[in-house]
Protein backbone atom coordinates (compact mmCIF):
# COMPACT_ATOMS: atom_id res chain seq x y z
CA UNK A 1 0.00 0.00 0.00
CA UNK A 2 1.38 3.73 -0.36
CA UNK A 3 -0.02 7.33 0.07
CA UNK A 4 0.75 10.05 -1.28
CA UNK A 5 0.45 13.21 1.32
CA UNK A 6 0.05 16.49 0.18
CA UNK A 7 2.14 18.96 1.31
CA UNK A 8 1.71 22.23 2.79
CA UNK A 9 4.11 24.75 2.79
CA UNK A 10 5.05 28.51 2.01
CA UNK A 11 7.93 27.80 -0.73
CA UNK A 12 10.31 28.44 1.99
CA UNK A 13 8.93 26.46 4.99
CA UNK A 14 6.95 23.46 5.55
CA UNK A 15 3.99 23.95 7.41
CA UNK A 16 3.22 22.04 10.92
CA UNK A 17 0.21 20.87 9.54
CA UNK A 18 1.98 18.30 7.30
CA UNK A 19 3.65 16.53 9.94
CA UNK A 20 0.32 15.75 11.13
CA UNK A 21 -1.04 15.06 7.74
CA UNK A 22 2.26 12.42 7.57
CA UNK A 23 0.95 11.06 11.48
CA UNK A 24 -2.84 10.41 9.90
CA UNK A 25 -0.82 8.31 6.46
CA UNK A 26 0.89 6.43 9.26
CA UNK A 27 -2.35 5.63 11.22
CA UNK A 28 -3.28 4.33 7.79
CA UNK A 29 -0.56 2.26 6.85
CA UNK A 30 1.76 1.66 3.69
CA UNK A 31 4.13 3.31 2.07
CA UNK A 32 4.36 7.48 2.63
CA UNK A 33 5.44 9.92 -0.09
CA UNK A 34 5.13 13.46 0.49
CA UNK A 35 4.42 15.91 -2.18
CA UNK A 36 5.90 19.38 -2.23
CA UNK A 37 4.24 21.10 -5.24
CA UNK A 38 5.82 24.78 -4.95
CA UNK A 39 7.67 27.69 -6.83
CA UNK A 40 11.36 28.18 -5.31
CA UNK A 41 10.63 25.01 -2.92
CA UNK A 42 13.41 23.61 -2.46
CA UNK A 43 13.79 24.69 1.25
CA UNK A 44 10.51 23.18 2.07
CA UNK A 45 11.14 19.99 0.13
CA UNK A 46 14.40 19.65 2.36
CA UNK A 47 11.92 20.01 5.64
CA UNK A 48 9.64 17.47 3.82
CA UNK A 49 12.72 15.26 3.69
CA UNK A 50 13.13 14.95 7.46
CA UNK A 51 9.84 13.85 8.16
CA UNK A 52 10.05 10.75 9.89
CA UNK A 53 8.10 7.47 8.28
CA UNK A 54 8.39 9.37 4.98
CA UNK A 55 9.71 7.01 1.66
CA UNK A 56 10.24 9.52 -0.25
CA UNK A 57 9.57 13.50 -1.38
CA UNK A 58 8.51 14.40 -4.71
CA UNK A 59 9.38 18.18 -5.66
CA UNK A 60 7.55 19.82 -8.29
CA UNK A 61 8.33 22.99 -9.61
CA UNK A 62 6.29 25.25 -11.40
CA UNK A 63 5.18 28.65 -11.30
CA UNK A 64 1.33 27.66 -10.98
CA UNK A 65 2.08 25.88 -7.70
CA UNK A 66 3.42 29.19 -5.82
CA UNK A 67 -0.21 30.03 -4.62
CA UNK A 68 -1.76 26.49 -5.41
CA UNK A 69 -3.87 27.14 -8.06
CA UNK A 70 -6.41 24.06 -7.69
CA UNK A 71 -6.45 23.10 -11.28
CA UNK A 72 -2.81 22.80 -11.50
CA UNK A 73 -2.85 20.41 -8.87
CA UNK A 74 -5.03 18.52 -10.04
CA UNK A 75 -4.04 17.82 -12.73
CA UNK A 76 -0.06 17.22 -11.26
CA UNK A 77 -1.58 14.66 -8.62
CA UNK A 78 -4.57 12.83 -11.00
CA UNK A 79 -1.86 10.80 -13.12
CA UNK A 80 0.35 10.12 -10.19
CA UNK A 81 -2.99 8.29 -8.09
CA UNK A 82 -2.32 5.08 -10.08
CA UNK A 83 0.77 4.45 -8.45
CA UNK A 84 -0.92 5.33 -4.93
CA UNK A 85 -4.27 3.66 -2.83
CA UNK A 86 -4.69 6.93 -1.19
CA UNK A 87 -4.48 10.54 -0.99
CA UNK A 88 -4.40 12.25 2.29
CA UNK A 89 -4.32 16.33 2.30
CA UNK A 90 -4.26 18.45 5.60
CA UNK A 91 -7.76 20.35 6.06
CA UNK A 92 -6.54 23.82 5.53
CA UNK A 93 -7.97 26.36 2.46
CA UNK A 94 -5.29 24.71 0.25
CA UNK A 95 -6.27 20.80 1.52
CA UNK A 96 -10.17 21.62 0.78
CA UNK A 97 -9.81 23.06 -2.04
CA UNK A 98 -7.88 20.86 -4.60
CA UNK A 99 -9.39 17.59 -2.59
CA UNK A 100 -12.60 17.30 -3.83
CA UNK A 101 -11.17 17.83 -7.40
CA UNK A 102 -8.65 15.21 -7.69
CA UNK A 103 -11.40 13.14 -5.68
CA UNK A 104 -14.14 13.75 -8.30
CA UNK A 105 -11.25 12.79 -11.04
CA UNK A 106 -10.85 9.65 -9.88
CA UNK A 107 -14.26 9.00 -8.96
CA UNK A 108 -13.97 8.76 -5.02
CA UNK A 109 -16.44 10.11 -2.61
CA UNK A 110 -13.69 12.22 -0.20
CA UNK A 111 -14.02 12.05 3.78
CA UNK A 112 -13.85 15.39 4.69
CA UNK A 113 -11.70 17.07 7.87
CA UNK A 114 -10.56 13.14 9.49
CA UNK A 115 -9.80 13.41 13.33
CA UNK A 116 -9.35 9.47 13.38
CA UNK A 117 -7.95 6.72 11.56
CA UNK A 118 -9.77 3.18 12.42
CA UNK A 119 -8.45 1.13 9.14
CA UNK A 120 -7.64 1.32 5.88
CA UNK A 121 -10.87 1.90 4.74
CA UNK A 122 -12.76 3.69 8.07
CA UNK A 123 -12.58 6.70 9.23
CA UNK A 124 -13.68 9.05 12.10
CA UNK A 125 -15.18 12.68 11.22
CA UNK A 126 -17.12 15.28 13.04
CA UNK A 127 -20.14 16.62 11.60
CA UNK A 128 -23.09 18.82 11.97
CA UNK A 129 -20.41 21.21 14.14
CA UNK A 130 -18.89 18.62 15.60
CA UNK A 131 -21.94 17.60 17.48
CA UNK A 132 -21.48 14.25 16.27
CA UNK A 133 -18.97 11.93 15.25
CA UNK A 134 -19.74 9.78 12.16
CA UNK A 135 -17.94 6.36 11.70
CA UNK A 136 -17.65 6.08 7.76
CA UNK A 137 -16.34 2.81 5.40
CA UNK A 138 -15.47 3.67 2.80
CA UNK A 139 -16.29 1.30 0.22
CA UNK A 140 -14.02 3.23 -2.99
CA UNK A 141 -10.86 1.45 -4.38
CA UNK A 142 -8.13 4.33 -3.60
CA UNK A 143 -9.43 6.73 -0.35
CA UNK A 144 -9.15 10.63 -0.92
CA UNK A 145 -8.62 12.24 2.55
CA UNK A 146 -8.74 15.77 4.37
CA UNK A 147 -7.22 15.61 7.17
CA UNK A 148 -8.05 17.97 10.68
CA UNK A 149 -4.70 18.59 12.00
CA UNK A 150 -5.73 19.59 15.79
CA UNK A 151 -6.30 15.59 16.10
CA UNK A 152 -3.02 14.12 15.13
CA UNK A 153 0.32 14.80 16.59
CA UNK A 154 3.30 15.24 14.25
CA UNK A 155 6.06 13.42 13.28
CA UNK A 156 9.04 13.97 14.55
CA UNK A 157 11.89 15.45 11.81
CA UNK A 158 14.44 13.07 12.64
CA UNK A 159 14.29 11.15 8.86
CA UNK A 160 16.19 11.61 5.58
CA UNK A 161 14.30 10.43 2.81
CA UNK A 162 15.32 11.31 -0.58
CA UNK A 163 14.05 14.34 -2.45
CA UNK A 164 13.24 13.18 -6.45
CA UNK A 165 11.72 16.04 -8.74
CA UNK A 166 8.84 15.37 -11.28
CA UNK A 167 7.72 17.39 -14.43
CA UNK A 168 4.96 19.98 -13.52
CA UNK A 169 2.34 19.48 -15.72
CA UNK A 170 1.73 21.99 -19.08
CA UNK A 171 -0.63 25.12 -18.50
CA UNK A 172 -2.11 27.25 -19.17
CA UNK A 173 -4.78 26.56 -16.98
CA UNK A 174 -9.10 28.52 -16.78
CA UNK A 175 -7.89 29.67 -13.36
CA UNK A 176 -5.01 32.78 -12.47
CA UNK A 177 -3.84 33.74 -9.60
CA UNK A 178 -4.17 37.68 -9.37
CA UNK A 179 -3.09 39.07 -6.05
CA UNK A 180 -3.35 37.94 -2.24
CA UNK A 181 -3.27 40.21 0.47
CA UNK A 182 -1.21 38.12 3.01
CA UNK A 183 -0.55 39.73 6.88
CA UNK A 184 2.70 38.92 7.97
CA UNK A 185 2.15 38.92 11.78
CA UNK A 186 4.69 38.26 14.41
CA UNK A 187 2.09 36.49 16.19
CA UNK A 188 2.38 32.39 16.73
CA UNK A 189 -0.20 30.98 13.65
CA UNK A 190 -3.48 30.55 15.18
CA UNK A 191 -4.02 26.70 13.74
CA UNK A 192 -0.77 25.97 15.50
CA UNK A 193 -0.49 28.46 18.59
CA UNK A 194 -0.14 26.99 21.49
CA UNK A 195 -2.31 29.48 23.11
CA UNK A 196 -5.26 31.26 21.80
CA UNK A 197 -6.86 34.55 22.59
CA UNK A 198 -10.39 35.18 20.62
CA UNK A 199 -12.58 38.26 20.85
CA UNK A 200 -16.15 38.32 20.48
CA UNK A 201 -18.68 40.96 18.99
CA UNK A 202 -18.58 42.71 22.52
CA UNK A 203 -15.07 43.98 21.49
CA UNK A 204 -17.29 46.82 19.38
CA UNK A 205 -15.16 47.85 17.37
CA UNK A 206 -11.24 46.96 15.70
CA UNK A 207 -10.04 49.60 17.84
CA UNK A 208 -11.03 48.22 20.83
CA UNK A 209 -10.31 44.56 19.27
CA UNK A 210 -6.62 45.75 19.01
CA UNK A 211 -6.47 47.78 21.85
CA UNK A 212 -7.90 44.90 24.21
CA UNK A 213 -7.43 41.66 22.87
CA UNK A 214 -3.77 42.05 20.95
CA UNK A 215 -2.15 43.23 24.17
CA UNK A 216 -3.15 40.09 26.33
CA UNK A 217 -2.46 37.90 23.40
CA UNK A 218 1.45 39.40 23.11
CA UNK A 219 1.73 38.73 27.01
CA UNK A 220 0.84 35.13 26.72
CA UNK A 221 2.72 34.79 23.23
CA UNK A 222 -0.75 33.57 22.00
CA UNK A 223 -2.10 33.43 18.68
CA UNK A 224 -5.67 36.05 18.03
CA UNK A 225 -8.70 34.48 16.97
CA UNK A 226 -12.41 36.08 16.81
CA UNK A 227 -15.50 34.71 16.63
CA UNK A 228 -17.55 34.77 13.59
CA UNK A 229 -19.77 37.96 14.67
CA UNK A 230 -16.46 40.07 15.46
CA UNK A 231 -14.99 39.50 11.72
CA UNK A 232 -18.17 39.85 9.99
CA UNK A 233 -17.92 43.28 11.89
CA UNK A 234 -14.63 44.09 10.36
CA UNK A 235 -13.17 43.84 13.85
CA UNK A 236 -10.53 40.97 13.21
CA UNK A 237 -9.48 39.99 9.93
CA UNK A 238 -11.42 36.35 7.73
CA UNK A 239 -8.76 34.67 9.06
CA UNK A 240 -8.92 35.13 12.84
CA UNK A 241 -12.99 33.44 12.92
CA UNK A 242 -12.47 30.39 14.49
CA UNK A 243 -15.59 27.68 14.46
CA UNK A 244 -17.36 25.00 11.88
CA UNK A 245 -16.62 27.32 8.66
CA UNK A 246 -13.56 28.86 9.79
CA UNK A 247 -10.55 27.43 11.92
CA UNK A 248 -9.72 24.42 14.44
CA UNK A 249 -7.95 25.39 16.80
CA UNK A 250 -6.93 22.97 19.74
CA UNK A 251 -4.31 25.03 21.76
CA UNK A 252 -2.96 24.11 25.40
CA UNK A 253 -5.00 27.42 26.82
CA UNK A 254 -7.88 28.96 24.85
CA UNK A 255 -9.30 32.35 26.44
CA UNK A 256 -12.59 33.61 25.23
CA UNK A 257 -13.42 37.26 25.55
CA UNK A 258 -17.03 38.63 25.48
CA UNK A 259 -17.75 35.55 23.16
CA UNK A 260 -21.35 33.72 23.93
CA UNK A 261 -20.84 30.39 22.76
CA UNK A 262 -23.02 29.62 19.72
CA UNK A 263 -22.40 25.69 18.84
CA UNK A 264 -20.36 27.19 15.84
CA UNK A 265 -17.88 28.82 17.15
CA UNK A 266 -17.34 25.71 19.80
CA UNK A 267 -16.41 23.45 17.10
CA UNK A 268 -13.89 25.41 16.15
CA UNK A 269 -12.50 25.50 20.28
CA UNK A 270 -13.63 22.50 21.92
CA UNK A 271 -10.96 20.29 22.31
CA UNK A 272 -8.76 22.98 23.70
CA UNK A 273 -7.16 22.15 26.60
CA UNK A 274 -8.11 24.44 29.02
CA UNK A 275 -10.54 27.12 28.50
CA UNK A 276 -11.10 30.12 30.04
CA UNK A 277 -14.47 32.66 29.34
CA UNK A 278 -14.96 36.19 30.39
CA UNK A 279 -18.31 37.35 29.47
CA UNK A 280 -20.84 39.48 31.57
CA UNK A 281 -23.53 37.27 31.27
CA UNK A 282 -23.41 34.15 33.36
CA UNK A 283 -25.63 32.78 31.54
CA UNK A 284 -23.02 32.35 28.05
CA UNK A 285 -23.34 29.06 27.24
CA UNK A 286 -19.48 29.75 26.38
CA UNK A 287 -19.57 29.07 30.22
CA UNK A 288 -20.88 25.37 29.88
CA UNK A 289 -17.37 24.27 28.04
CA UNK A 290 -15.02 26.74 30.02
CA UNK A 291 -12.97 25.09 32.67
CA UNK A 292 -12.45 28.45 34.65
CA UNK A 293 -15.50 31.28 33.89
CA UNK A 294 -15.23 35.37 34.88
CA UNK A 295 -18.64 37.07 34.76
CA UNK A 296 -17.71 40.53 34.53
CA UNK A 297 -16.77 43.35 32.09
CA UNK A 298 -14.57 42.64 30.08
CA UNK A 299 -13.38 46.40 29.37
CA UNK A 300 -12.35 46.03 33.04
CA UNK A 301 -10.96 42.85 33.40
CA UNK A 302 -8.86 42.49 29.97
CA UNK A 303 -6.90 45.09 31.23
CA UNK A 304 -6.39 44.06 35.04
CA UNK A 305 -5.10 40.84 33.43
CA UNK A 306 -2.86 41.92 31.32
CA UNK A 307 -1.32 43.75 33.31
CA UNK A 308 -0.76 41.47 36.28
CA UNK A 309 0.34 38.50 33.96
CA UNK B 1 -25.48 34.65 -18.63
CA UNK B 2 -27.59 31.63 -16.98
CA UNK B 3 -26.77 31.31 -13.39
CA UNK B 4 -27.28 28.08 -11.56
CA UNK B 5 -27.59 27.70 -7.69
CA UNK B 6 -27.70 24.84 -5.98
CA UNK B 7 -29.41 24.35 -2.47
CA UNK B 8 -29.71 22.06 0.28
CA UNK B 9 -32.42 21.45 2.93
CA UNK B 10 -30.27 20.86 6.03
CA UNK B 11 -31.40 20.93 9.73
CA UNK B 12 -31.63 25.42 10.88
CA UNK B 13 -28.34 26.26 12.06
CA UNK B 14 -30.04 27.16 15.50
CA UNK B 15 -30.92 23.30 16.14
CA UNK B 16 -29.14 21.52 18.41
CA UNK B 17 -28.63 18.10 16.28
CA UNK B 18 -29.26 15.29 18.66
CA UNK B 19 -27.69 11.89 18.01
CA UNK B 20 -30.38 9.26 17.52
CA UNK B 21 -30.28 6.46 20.37
CA UNK B 22 -29.12 3.62 17.91
CA UNK B 23 -26.57 5.43 16.45
CA UNK B 24 -28.00 5.31 13.17
CA UNK B 25 -27.25 9.47 12.38
CA UNK B 26 -29.15 12.42 13.51
CA UNK B 27 -32.65 12.58 14.53
CA UNK B 28 -34.40 14.68 11.97
CA UNK B 29 -37.93 13.66 12.87
CA UNK B 30 -39.73 17.00 14.08
CA UNK B 31 -36.55 19.30 13.71
CA UNK B 32 -36.83 22.70 12.33
CA UNK B 33 -35.12 22.54 8.79
CA UNK B 34 -33.83 25.69 6.68
CA UNK B 35 -32.02 26.31 3.77
CA UNK B 36 -27.96 25.55 3.96
CA UNK B 37 -27.23 29.30 4.92
CA UNK B 38 -24.20 29.39 2.69
CA UNK B 39 -26.82 28.69 -0.16
CA UNK B 40 -28.89 31.42 0.85
CA UNK B 41 -25.43 33.54 0.19
CA UNK B 42 -24.83 32.34 -3.50
CA UNK B 43 -28.68 32.86 -4.20
CA UNK B 44 -28.78 36.62 -2.91
CA UNK B 45 -25.42 36.79 -4.76
CA UNK B 46 -26.70 35.54 -8.21
CA UNK B 47 -29.49 37.92 -7.74
CA UNK B 48 -27.22 41.06 -7.50
CA UNK B 49 -25.64 39.84 -10.70
CA UNK B 50 -29.28 39.88 -12.31
CA UNK B 51 -30.02 42.83 -10.57
CA UNK B 52 -26.70 44.04 -12.31
CA UNK B 53 -27.23 43.04 -15.55
CA UNK B 54 -25.20 40.60 -15.72
CA UNK B 55 -27.06 37.65 -15.35
CA UNK B 56 -30.06 36.85 -17.45
CA UNK B 57 -31.76 33.89 -15.44
CA UNK B 58 -31.33 32.19 -12.40
CA UNK B 59 -32.02 28.41 -12.23
CA UNK B 60 -32.34 27.06 -8.73
CA UNK B 61 -31.62 23.16 -8.40
CA UNK B 62 -31.78 21.11 -5.09
CA UNK B 63 -31.32 17.60 -5.10
CA UNK B 64 -33.75 15.62 -1.59
CA UNK B 65 -37.11 14.75 -0.55
CA UNK B 66 -39.94 16.42 -1.53
CA UNK B 67 -40.11 19.12 0.95
CA UNK B 68 -36.47 20.18 -0.96
CA UNK B 69 -39.44 21.80 -3.26
CA UNK B 70 -40.31 24.38 -0.29
CA UNK B 71 -36.34 25.22 -0.07
CA UNK B 72 -36.43 25.84 -3.85
CA UNK B 73 -39.31 28.08 -3.06
CA UNK B 74 -37.47 30.44 -1.14
CA UNK B 75 -34.93 30.79 -3.88
CA UNK B 76 -37.37 32.11 -6.13
CA UNK B 77 -38.71 34.42 -3.81
CA UNK B 78 -35.66 35.58 -3.09
CA UNK B 79 -35.23 36.69 -7.26
CA UNK B 80 -34.41 33.00 -8.68
CA UNK B 81 -36.60 32.90 -12.08
CA UNK B 82 -37.15 28.78 -11.85
CA UNK B 83 -36.29 25.70 -10.16
CA UNK B 84 -35.42 21.99 -10.50
CA UNK B 85 -36.13 18.89 -7.78
CA UNK B 86 -34.13 16.26 -8.13
CA UNK B 87 -36.29 14.31 -5.76
CA UNK B 88 -35.13 11.27 -3.94
CA UNK B 89 -35.05 10.35 -0.39
CA UNK B 90 -31.92 8.71 -0.05
CA UNK B 91 -28.81 9.96 1.27
CA UNK B 92 -27.16 11.58 -1.86
CA UNK B 93 -22.92 11.96 -1.24
CA UNK B 94 -21.41 15.11 -2.57
CA UNK B 95 -19.60 12.61 -5.44
CA UNK B 96 -23.13 12.00 -6.54
CA UNK B 97 -25.12 15.38 -6.23
CA UNK B 98 -21.52 16.59 -8.37
CA UNK B 99 -22.29 14.27 -10.94
CA UNK B 100 -26.37 14.85 -10.79
CA UNK B 101 -25.48 18.78 -11.69
CA UNK B 102 -23.17 18.17 -13.97
CA UNK B 103 -25.56 16.03 -16.17
CA UNK B 104 -27.80 19.52 -15.74
CA UNK B 105 -25.49 21.72 -16.68
CA UNK B 106 -24.69 19.71 -19.77
CA UNK B 107 -28.53 20.40 -20.37
CA UNK B 108 -28.86 24.24 -18.91
CA UNK B 109 -25.56 25.75 -20.32
CA UNK B 110 -25.12 28.34 -17.21
CA UNK B 111 -22.27 30.79 -17.42
CA UNK B 112 -21.62 30.45 -13.99
CA UNK B 113 -22.60 27.94 -10.67
CA UNK B 114 -22.56 29.44 -7.69
CA UNK B 115 -22.77 26.99 -4.64
CA UNK B 116 -22.13 27.15 -0.88
CA UNK B 117 -18.99 26.42 0.12
CA UNK B 118 -20.32 23.96 2.81
CA UNK B 119 -23.65 22.54 4.33
CA UNK B 120 -23.72 22.65 7.87
CA UNK B 121 -25.00 19.07 8.31
CA UNK B 122 -22.59 16.80 6.85
CA UNK B 123 -19.83 19.49 7.07
CA UNK B 124 -18.09 17.97 3.02
CA UNK B 125 -16.95 20.73 1.74
CA UNK B 126 -16.71 19.24 -1.57
CA UNK B 127 -19.86 19.57 -3.99
CA UNK B 128 -18.50 22.96 -5.62
CA UNK B 129 -15.08 21.72 -6.13
CA UNK B 130 -15.98 18.25 -7.49
CA UNK B 131 -18.82 19.51 -10.06
CA UNK B 132 -15.68 21.66 -11.04
CA UNK B 133 -13.85 18.94 -11.93
CA UNK B 134 -16.42 16.79 -13.41
CA UNK B 135 -16.60 20.02 -15.71
CA UNK B 136 -13.30 20.48 -16.33
CA UNK B 137 -14.33 24.29 -15.11
CA UNK B 138 -12.05 26.51 -13.02
CA UNK B 139 -12.78 27.33 -9.85
CA UNK B 140 -13.10 29.93 -6.63
CA UNK B 141 -14.06 28.67 -3.56
CA UNK B 142 -14.70 30.58 -0.15
CA UNK B 143 -15.47 33.33 -2.18
CA UNK B 144 -16.06 36.76 -0.62
CA UNK B 145 -16.18 39.10 -3.29
CA UNK B 146 -17.06 38.16 -7.31
CA UNK B 147 -16.89 40.66 -10.09
CA UNK B 148 -17.65 40.27 -13.20
CA UNK B 149 -14.79 41.31 -16.03
CA UNK B 150 -15.97 40.41 -19.77
CA UNK B 151 -15.34 36.75 -20.20
CA UNK B 152 -13.26 36.27 -17.28
CA UNK B 153 -14.43 37.04 -13.26
CA UNK B 154 -12.79 37.77 -10.20
CA UNK B 155 -13.04 35.98 -7.10
CA UNK B 156 -11.42 37.10 -4.11
CA UNK B 157 -11.20 33.88 -1.38
CA UNK B 158 -10.65 33.65 2.07
CA UNK B 159 -7.53 31.87 2.66
CA UNK B 160 -5.82 30.68 5.60
CA UNK B 161 -3.34 33.64 5.24
CA UNK B 162 -5.65 36.30 4.39
CA UNK B 163 -6.94 36.95 1.11
CA UNK B 164 -6.30 35.96 -2.39
CA UNK B 165 -8.26 36.84 -5.43
CA UNK B 166 -8.25 34.68 -8.90
CA UNK B 167 -9.24 35.42 -12.46
CA UNK B 168 -11.63 32.88 -13.76
CA UNK B 169 -12.12 31.79 -17.49
CA UNK B 170 -15.89 31.33 -17.52
CA UNK B 171 -18.01 29.17 -17.41
CA UNK B 172 -17.02 28.83 -13.50
CA UNK B 173 -17.80 27.68 -10.63
CA UNK B 174 -17.86 29.44 -7.23
CA UNK B 175 -18.28 28.24 -3.83
CA UNK B 176 -19.32 31.22 -0.74
CA UNK B 177 -18.08 32.35 2.07
CA UNK B 178 -19.64 34.48 5.30
CA UNK B 179 -18.70 37.35 4.02
CA UNK B 180 -19.69 37.66 0.45
CA UNK B 181 -23.15 39.51 1.31
CA UNK B 182 -25.80 39.56 2.96
CA UNK B 183 -28.64 37.43 2.19
CA UNK B 184 -32.33 39.34 1.85
CA UNK B 185 -35.56 38.19 3.34
CA UNK B 186 -38.17 37.29 1.07
CA UNK B 187 -40.67 39.65 1.07
CA UNK B 188 -44.43 38.40 1.24
CA UNK B 189 -45.27 39.64 -2.34
CA UNK B 190 -42.29 38.08 -3.23
CA UNK B 191 -43.43 34.95 -1.19
CA UNK B 192 -46.62 34.74 -3.28
CA UNK B 193 -45.58 35.54 -6.67
CA UNK B 194 -42.47 32.76 -5.98
CA UNK B 195 -45.52 30.17 -5.55
CA UNK B 196 -46.64 31.14 -9.59
CA UNK B 197 -42.80 30.08 -10.89
CA UNK B 198 -41.94 27.06 -12.65
CA UNK B 199 -40.33 24.07 -10.77
CA UNK B 200 -39.52 20.89 -12.59
CA UNK B 201 -39.25 17.54 -10.72
CA UNK B 202 -37.03 15.14 -11.85
CA UNK B 203 -35.39 12.18 -10.32
CA UNK B 204 -31.95 10.90 -10.26
CA UNK B 205 -32.30 8.13 -12.85
CA UNK B 206 -33.69 10.91 -15.09
CA UNK B 207 -29.88 11.89 -15.51
CA UNK B 208 -28.23 8.39 -15.55
CA UNK B 209 -26.66 9.09 -12.44
CA UNK B 210 -25.79 6.35 -9.70
CA UNK B 211 -26.16 7.75 -6.33
CA UNK B 212 -25.52 4.74 -4.46
CA UNK B 213 -23.22 5.82 -1.66
CA UNK B 214 -19.37 5.52 -1.27
CA UNK B 215 -19.15 6.26 2.23
CA UNK B 216 -21.37 3.87 4.61
CA UNK B 217 -22.21 4.80 8.05
CA UNK B 218 -20.75 2.70 10.34
CA UNK B 219 -22.05 5.09 13.88
CA UNK B 220 -22.75 8.29 14.52
CA UNK B 221 -21.82 9.17 18.46
CA UNK B 222 -22.02 12.18 20.82
CA UNK B 223 -18.53 13.98 20.63
CA UNK B 224 -16.77 13.56 24.29
CA UNK B 225 -18.27 15.46 26.61
CA UNK B 226 -16.99 18.38 28.11
CA UNK B 227 -17.43 19.36 31.52
CA UNK B 228 -18.65 22.82 32.51
CA UNK B 229 -15.41 24.02 35.05
CA UNK B 230 -15.78 26.81 37.99
CA UNK B 231 -16.37 30.48 38.29
CA UNK B 232 -13.34 32.36 39.18
CA UNK B 233 -14.19 35.54 41.43
CA UNK B 234 -11.87 37.75 40.29
CA UNK B 235 -8.25 38.28 38.26
CA UNK B 236 -6.55 36.95 40.71
CA UNK B 237 -8.14 33.82 41.43
CA UNK B 238 -8.20 32.75 37.84
CA UNK B 239 -3.75 34.22 37.64
CA UNK B 240 -4.15 31.75 40.57
CA UNK B 241 -6.21 28.62 38.80
CA UNK B 242 -4.27 29.31 35.62
CA UNK B 243 -0.87 28.95 37.76
CA UNK B 244 -1.47 25.83 39.29
CA UNK B 245 -2.86 24.47 36.16
CA UNK B 246 0.72 24.65 35.00
CA UNK B 247 -1.18 26.91 31.81
CA UNK B 248 0.99 30.03 32.29
C1 LIG C 1 -23.57 29.07 8.52
C2 LIG C 1 -23.03 29.64 9.77
C3 LIG C 1 -21.71 29.45 10.08
C4 LIG C 1 -21.15 29.99 11.22
N1 LIG C 1 -19.83 29.76 11.48
C5 LIG C 1 -19.28 30.31 12.60
C6 LIG C 1 -17.90 30.10 12.93
O1 LIG C 1 -17.17 29.40 12.22
N2 LIG C 1 -17.40 30.70 14.03
C7 LIG C 1 -18.17 31.49 14.86
O2 LIG C 1 -17.65 32.03 15.85
N3 LIG C 1 -19.47 31.68 14.58
C8 LIG C 1 -20.04 31.13 13.47
N4 LIG C 1 -21.36 31.38 13.20
C9 LIG C 1 -22.07 32.40 13.99
C10 LIG C 1 -22.58 31.93 15.32
O3 LIG C 1 -23.84 31.33 15.14
C11 LIG C 1 -22.73 33.15 16.28
O4 LIG C 1 -23.59 34.09 15.69
C12 LIG C 1 -21.41 33.84 16.59
O5 LIG C 1 -20.44 32.89 17.00
C13 LIG C 1 -21.62 34.86 17.69
O6 LIG C 1 -20.45 35.60 17.92
P1 LIG C 1 -20.20 36.28 19.34
O7 LIG C 1 -20.21 35.23 20.38
O8 LIG C 1 -18.99 37.14 19.20
O9 LIG C 1 -21.43 37.28 19.47
P2 LIG C 1 -22.68 37.23 20.43
O10 LIG C 1 -23.39 35.95 20.34
O11 LIG C 1 -23.43 38.49 20.17
O12 LIG C 1 -22.04 37.29 21.87
C14 LIG C 1 -21.42 38.41 22.41
C15 LIG C 1 -21.15 38.08 23.88
O13 LIG C 1 -20.45 39.14 24.47
C16 LIG C 1 -20.91 39.34 25.79
N5 LIG C 1 -20.59 40.73 26.15
C17 LIG C 1 -21.14 41.87 25.66
N6 LIG C 1 -20.55 42.94 26.22
C18 LIG C 1 -19.62 42.48 27.08
C19 LIG C 1 -18.67 43.10 27.95
N7 LIG C 1 -18.57 44.44 28.03
N8 LIG C 1 -17.87 42.32 28.68
C20 LIG C 1 -17.96 40.95 28.62
N9 LIG C 1 -18.83 40.33 27.81
C21 LIG C 1 -19.64 41.08 27.05
C22 LIG C 1 -22.38 39.04 25.71
O14 LIG C 1 -22.86 38.65 27.00
C23 LIG C 1 -22.42 37.89 24.70
O15 LIG C 1 -22.36 36.63 25.35
C24 LIG C 1 -21.95 30.78 12.08
C25 LIG C 1 -23.29 30.96 11.78
C26 LIG C 1 -23.84 30.40 10.66
C27 LIG C 1 -25.27 30.61 10.36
Amino acid sequence: MAVLVLAEHSNAALNDVTAKTVAAAQAFGGDIDVLVAGHNAGAAAAEAAKLSGVRKVIHVEGADFANALAEAIEALVVPMMSSYDAFFAPATSIGKNVSPRIAAKLDVMQVSEITKVIDASTFERPIYAGNAIMTVKSSDAKKVVTVRGTAFKAVESSGSAPVETAAAPAGPFKAAFVSAEIAKSDRPELASAKRVVSGGRALASAEQFNQYILPLADKLGAGVGASRAAVDAGYAPNDYQVGQTGKVVAPELYVAIGISGAIQHLAGMKDSKIIVAINKDEEAPIFQIADYGLVGDLFKIVPELTSKL
Amino acid sequence: MKVLVPVKRVIDYNVRPRVKADQSGIDLANVKMAMNPFDEISIEEAVRMKEKGLATEIVIVSIGPAQAQETIRIGLAMGGDRGILVQTDAAVEPLAVAKILAKIVEAEQPGLVIAGKQAIDDDSNATGQMLAALLDWPQATFASAVAKDGETLKVTREVDGGLETLALQLPAVVTTDLRLNEPRFASLPNIMKAKKKPIDTKSPADYGVDITPRLSVVKVTEPKKREAGEKVADVDALIAKLKSAGAI
